[in-house]
């Protein structure tokens, strides 16, 4: 298991490698998942206010 | 199928089908990922010449096909939209170049992380290298030209230019080992005849391949609906999606 680990010397390269990888993998995955969420709360939002404006609130 | 085809660039129906594919697409990515990370890591045996350094393959190769794959359908889906006016086609173009930036950059990292203890070197500017480092700056140039861009549709018109002029560097990347001397080793898998590599060393390199594949179409899909509501924001159907959330 620790030579797993050691891989031959080779470390520092192999796993840094593979943590890059992964980082990446996953910042692309989070970033539109993020960005889908939000932009629904915006235009939520924003169809909301539209619609409070629209209706007079004193007839 | 071409009423197929009118249905799926009507940007709510193609939102909704996104929707559906999402986990039908990363799940497989997920498995060959596992997969391919148990095979290439703790399977496969130790290579005779570079010992264990040569497993940075694994992760460095799939990413530079992926620069490569990538492009072309950048390039093609923006050349389709410069000359359909297809909608659909400019918002595949617009959410790939970032995923194709980040594979890129991906390859260009690991490549460095493996010629240092393999060459002696993080970089050099032999052909192999240089012609992919001008393919990250084309991606960047075109995310840019997106972002630079007010209106998005002839944001979308210009980077198709640019990413049509820039195929150009593709088949330079490709022949690069082969037409000059390059510090970076030919094709081991993509050349006439059978592979010169090991069947224990293959598979793990394929499964990472078409994990990165099914990645790529998960997340170019999940891009592509944000783009899609972002330019749809005024319309009908994006009004009647919201809606139901306003109660909640």
């Amino acid at each position: 298991m620790n030579e797993f680990f050691q891989m031959g010397g080779y470390a520092f390269y192999v796993w840094t490698s593979y943590a890059l990888t992964l980082l990446i993998l996953i910042a692309n995955w989070i970033i539109p998942l993020k960005q889908h969420q939000n932009l629904l709360r915006t235009l939520a939002r924003k169809l909301r206010r539209k619609e409070r404006d629209h209706v007079d609130p004193n007839p | 199928m071409w009423t197929f085809l009118q249905q799926l660039s009507s940007p709510p129906y193609f939102y909704q089908l996104a929707g559906r594919l999402i986990p039908w697409l990363a799940w497989p990515c997920l498995a060959f990922l596992i997969s391919g990370l148990y095979y290439g890591l703790w399977v496969a045996p130790i290579d005779y010449q570079q010992g264990h350094s040569y497993r940075i393959m694994f992760v460095h190769v799939p990413a530079a096909w992926m620069s490569l794959f990538i492009y072309m359908v950048m390039a093609i889906s923006g050349g389709i939209a410069l000359i359909w006016h297809m909608k659909l086609a400019e918002v595949i173009a617009a959410s790939s170049a970032p995923i194709g930036a980040s594979f890129t950059f991906l390859a260009l990292a690991t490549g460095a992380l493996w010629g240092k203890p393999m060459w002696g070197t993080w970089w050099a500017w032999d052909a192999r290298l240089t012609s992919e480092l001008i393919l990250l700056f084309l991606y960047l140039g075109i995310i840019a030209l997106n972002s630079a861009i007010e209106d998005k549709r002839t944001a979308s018109r210009a980077s198709a230019v640019l990413g049509l002029v820039g195929i150009i560097n593709i088949p330079i990347i490709h022949y690069s080992v082969i037409w000059w001397n390059s510090l970076h080793q030919p094709p081991s898998i993509t050349k006439f005849g059978a592979p010169s590599i090991h069947l224990s060393m293959l598979i793990p390199l394929l499964l990472m391949a078409v994990a990165f594949k099914f990645y790529y179409a998960t997340v170019v899909l999940m891009r592509a609906r944000c783009e899609i509501l972002e330019r749809e924001r005024n319309s009908h159907w994006v009004g009647t999606l919201i809606t139901p959330s306003q109660n909640s």
